[in-house]
C-alpha cells in the first residue's frame, strides 16, 4: 500500500514541514502505514472520546485490577504485604493461588457486615435529609430572578473556598459538651446540663447533610431552570390546584434530578471517612474507617482491597440505575 | 345572542410600558372572536388575563357576569390550548387528555369514556398511548386541542392554535375547529397573528395594536371597511395615497391626490371637512388593468408594468404609474394559457370602480 494513495500531497507536505511539528514529529517516529491510517480512519470525534477512554483506563482501571488482584493474595508480613499470585512451583509449572479467604473472612466477622449496613444507613438518611432541605432550595433558585439567582448559587458554592477538614472542625467547636450551641442554650437557661451531641449519629448527619448540601441543590437547580412554566399555567388551566401541580407535573419532571442529587450524596457519603472519624460514634464505624484501619492500622492488605471491591460493588449498582434513568430522559428529550 | 365575556377598561402595565391598554370588548356565546395584531400588541397578554395567568393593572373582566378579579386560573370556566401546546412530556396522550377530568375527581368509567369521545373527534384514537415526543407536530396539536376541549368549557382561549402547521394541515385544520365549534358551541376566544387564519375562523374579528383594539367587526367589515389606515394597510394588501378632499356631496366625493395623479371619485359620503387630508386604499383585487383606456375621467391612471409575479391561481402586476409611485394589481388566471398577457414594460391603464376605493380620515 502506497504511503500516498489517500493524501497524495502528504510527503510533499512532510518535506516542506507545513504539516505541523507535532504531526511531523509522529510521522517520523511513528511507521507511516500507521500514521496513515490514524490520519484517514480516525475522525476528531474519535479521538476526542479517546481522551477520557485512557483516563479511566489508566487512572481507574488499571488501579482497581491491581487492588482486585490483591483482594485474592494472602497477608504476610513483608514488602509488599501480601504475597504474589503467581508463583514458580518448580518443574515448568506456574501456579496461580487465588486466595478466597479474604472475602470469606469479611463474612465471618461481624465487623464488616454491621459496618456495611451503618454506612448505607447513614448515607441513605442523609441523602434523604439532603433531599428535604435541598429541594425547596433549588426551587427557589430557580424561580428567583436572575440577578437574585447568580447570589443564592454563589452562597451555595461559598462553603467550598474553605478547607473541608476546617469546616468540619467547626463543627466540632459548636456541637461539644462546651461548645457555642451548649453554651448558648444553657445561658438562656433552655437546657440545665449540655445535651451530648458529640459522638452521636446525630452528629454525623448534620456533618454529612451539611458537607454534601450543595450536591443535592446544584443538580437538582440545573433540573428545575430548564423547566417549563406553561406547563405550570396548563396544569392550572386544568383544573389542578398548586399542590397537585407540583406533585403531578414538576416533581415526576424533576426526577432526574433527584436521582442525580441523591447519587452524588449517597455514594461519596457511603465511604465517608473524615466526618465520622471526627465527629462520629466510636462504637460503630463506618466502612471507610474500616478500610483505612485495615490498609494503615493493620496492614491487612489483601482483607482491606477485599472490603475495597466489595464497597464497590455496592456503588456500582446505584450508578448503574442512574445511568439508565439518564438514558430513558436522555430518549424522552429527543 | 347571549353576552359571554365582557372586558371593561382593561388595562395591563409592566412598568412603564403598557402592554394592554383601556380595552372594552363584549364577546357573545357561541362567537369565534379573533384578537389579531403583530408580535408585541397585547394581544397574548389579554388572553393570558383571560385565562388567570395574569391580573389587570385596572379595569374588569367578567366571564359569565362573574367578575374574575381573584378567582385562580384553577378555578375559572375557561381552558386554554397553548402556543406551544404544553402537553405534559412525561404523560402519554390519554393521559394528557385525562388529567383535566381527574382534577373534577370523575369517576374512571367516565373519565374513560370523555376521553375515548373526545379522541374520537380529533382523530387521535390510534395514538392514545403515545408520548408527546412520539408524536409529530399536528398530532400533538389535536392532543393540545382535545385536552382543553375534554372539559367541555364553555370558553375555550387559543393563542396561535394553527402557527405550527405546514399550509395544507393548517387549512384542513381550520375547518375542523370551526366543525368542533358549532358541534359543541363553544366559545372561542382566538389570538393570532396570522390575518387569513382570522378571515377563516372568526364571526368577529379584533385588531389590536399597541395595546389597544382599533376595530372591531366581522371579517368583510375588516377588509371591506377599516377604520383607520392601520388596518387597511394590517389586513390583506392595499395601495393607499395621501390626497385632499375637493368636493363633498352627500352622494359621492371626490378626491386629488398628487401621489396619485388623478382624481378619485367614491360614490358615497364621508364625514370630513372639504380640503381635509384624506387618505384612500385601493385593495390590489378590485384594480381592472387594460391596454386602452376605459371610458370616464375619473379613476383611472396610466402606468407602465414593471414587474409580473405568477402565484398560480393569480398573478400580480407591479405598475409605476406616472406620478412614479408603485401600484399593486392582482387578477385571477382564469384561462390557463393566453397568447395576449400583458408582459413587462408595457403601457396599461388602471382603473377601479366608485365603490371600490377607501376613504380614510385617520
Amino acid at each position: 500500500m502506497s504511503n500516498n494513495r489517500h493524501y497524495p500531497a502528504l510527503s510533499a507536505r512532510l518535506s516542506s514541514g507545513r504539516l505541523g511539528p507535532l504531526w511531523a514529529l509522529l510521522f517520523r517516529i511513528a511507521p507511516p502505514r500507521w500514521s496513515e491510517y490514524v490520519l484517514t480512519h480516525w475522525t476528531g470525534k474519535k479521538l476526542v472520546i479517546a481522551m477520557p477512554w485512557l483516563w479511566l483506563l489508566l487512572f481507574f482501571l488499571v488501579p482497581f485490577l491491581i487492588v482486585f488482584k490483591i483482594s485474592f493474595s494472602e497477608a504476610r508480613i513483608a514488602m509488599p504485604p501480601y504475597a504474589p499470585l503467581l508463583e514458580w512451583a518448580g518443574n515448568q509449572v506456574v501456579a496461580i493461588k487465588l486466595n478466597f479467604g479474604n472475602y470469606a473472612f469479611l463474612l465471618t466477622d461481624d465487623l464488616y457486615f454491621t459496618s456495611y449496613i451503618y454506612s448505607v444507613r447513614v448515607a441513605a438518611i442523609s441523602a434523604f435529609l439532603c433531599l428535604l432541605i435541598g429541594y425547596p432550595m433549588a426551587y427557589a433558585i430557580a424561580r428567583a430572578t436572575p440577578t437574585w439567582r447568580s447570589v443564592f448559587l454563589l452562597l451555595v458554592i461559598l462553603p467550598f473556598w474553605t478547607s473541608f477538614l476546617l469546616r468540619v472542625y467547626a463543627w466540632i467547636g459548636l456541637l461539644k459538651s462546651n461548645g457555642v450551641i451548649n453554651n448558648v442554650l444553657m445561658a438562656l437557661g433552655v437546657i440545665d446540663a449540655p445535651i451530648t451531641m458529640m459522638q452521636t449519629d446525630f452528629a454525623v448527619y448534620i456533618g454529612i447533610v451539611y458537607s454534601y448540601l450543595p450536591f443535592m441543590i446544584l443538580p437538582l437547580y440545573a433540573n428545575l431552570e430548564k423547566h417549563d412554566l406553561t406547563l405550570v399555567e396548563a396544569a392550572a388551566d386544568l383544573g389542578a390546584r398548586p399542590l397537585t401541580t407540583f406533585l403531578r407535573v414538576t416533581l415526576p419532571l424533576s426526577l432526574p434530578g433527584i436521582v442525580a442529587g441523591v447519587l452524588l450524596v449517597f455514594i461519596p457519603a457511603v465511604g465517608e471517612y473524615v466526618i465520622p472519624s471526627l465527629l462520629g460514634r466510636a462504637d460503630q464505624l463506618m466502612i471507610g474507617r474500616v478500610l483505612a484501619d485495615e490498609f494503615f492500622s493493620n496492614r491487612d492488605w489483601p482483607v482491606a482491597s477485599a472490603v475495597a471491591i466489595f464497597m464497590l460493588i455496592l456503588l456500582v449498582v446505584p450508578i448503574m440505575v442512574f445511568q439508565r434513568i439518564q438514558s430513558r430522559e436522555l430518549e424522552a428529550r429527543r | 345572542m347571549h353576552e359571554y365575556v365582557r372586558l371593561d377598561g382593561v388595562t395591563r402595565k409592566f412598568g412603564d410600558f403598557v402592554a394592554v391598554n383601556n380595552v372594552s370588548l363584549t364577546i357573545n356565546q357561541g362567537e369565534i372572536f379573533c384578537l389579531l395584531g403583530g408580535s408585541g400588541c397585547g394581544k397574548t397578554t389579554l388572553l393570558r388575563m383571560l385565562a388567570g395567568f395574569d391580573a389587570p393593572t385596572s379595569g374588569s373582566i367578567f366571564i359569565d357576569d362573574q367578575d374574575m378579579a381573584g378567582i385562580p386560573a384553577y378555578e375559572r370556566p375557561a381552558n386554554m390550548m397553548f402556543q406551544s401546546y404544553a402537553l405534559f412530556p412525561h404523560m402519554t396522550a390519554w393521559k394528557n387528555i385525562a388529567f383535566g377530568l381527574e382534577q373534577e375527581k370523575l369517576s374512571r368509567a367516565e373519565i374513560s369514556e370523555r376521553v375515548g369521545a373526545i379522541l374520537d373527534i380529533v382523530k387521535m384514537t390510534p395514538y392514545a398511548q403515545r408520548k408527546p415526543h412520539q408524536l409529530s407536530g399536528g398530532q400533538r396539536q389535536r392532543i393540545a386541542l382535545a385536552r382543553s376541549l375534554v372539559k367541555r368549557p364553555k370558553l375555550l382561549l387559543l393563542d396561535e392554535p394553527l402557527g405550527a402547521l405546514d399550509k395544507k394541515l393548517r387549512e384542513q385544520t381550520q375547518f375542523e375547529l370551526l366543525g368542533i365549534q358549532e358541534r359543541l358551541g363553544v366559545t372561542f376566544i382566538v389570538v393570532t397573528h396570522d390575518q387569513e387564519e382570522a378571515m377563516t375562523l372568526a364571526t368577529r374579528i379584533g385588531v389590536m395594536n399597541r395595546g389597544e383594539i382599533v376595530q372591531v367587526g366581522t371579517p368583510p367589515d375588516i377588509y371591506e371597511f377599516p377604520s383607520s389606515r392601520f388596518v387597511a394597510d394590517f389586513i390583506g394588501s392595499v395601495n393607499m395615497f395621501e390626497g385632499s378632499l375637493v368636493e363633498d356631496e352627500p352622494d359621492h366625493v371626490r378626491i386629488r391626490s398628487e401621489e396619485l395623479g388623478a382624481h378619485v371619485y367614491v360614490d358615497h359620503g364621508i364625514s370630513a371637512a372639504p380640503g381635509a387630508t384624506v387618505w384612500t386604499a385601493i385593495r390590489p383585487e378590485k384594480i381592472n388593468i387594460a391596454r386602452e383606456r376605459p371610458p370616464g375621467e375619473d379613476n383611472v391612471v396610466h402606468g407602465i408594468v414593471r414587474e409580473i409575479a405568477y402565484m398560480g391561481d393569480m398573478s400580480m402586476y407591479l405598475v409605476q404609474i406616472d406620478s412614479g409611485r408603485m401600484m399593486r394589481v392582482t387578477r385571477p388566471n382564469i384561462v390557463r394559457q393566453s397568447e395576449d398577457r400583458i408582459s413587462w414594460d408595457e403601457a396599461v391603464w388602471l382603473s377601479w370602480h366608485a365603490s371600490s376605493a377607501i376613504v380614510l380620515t385617520q
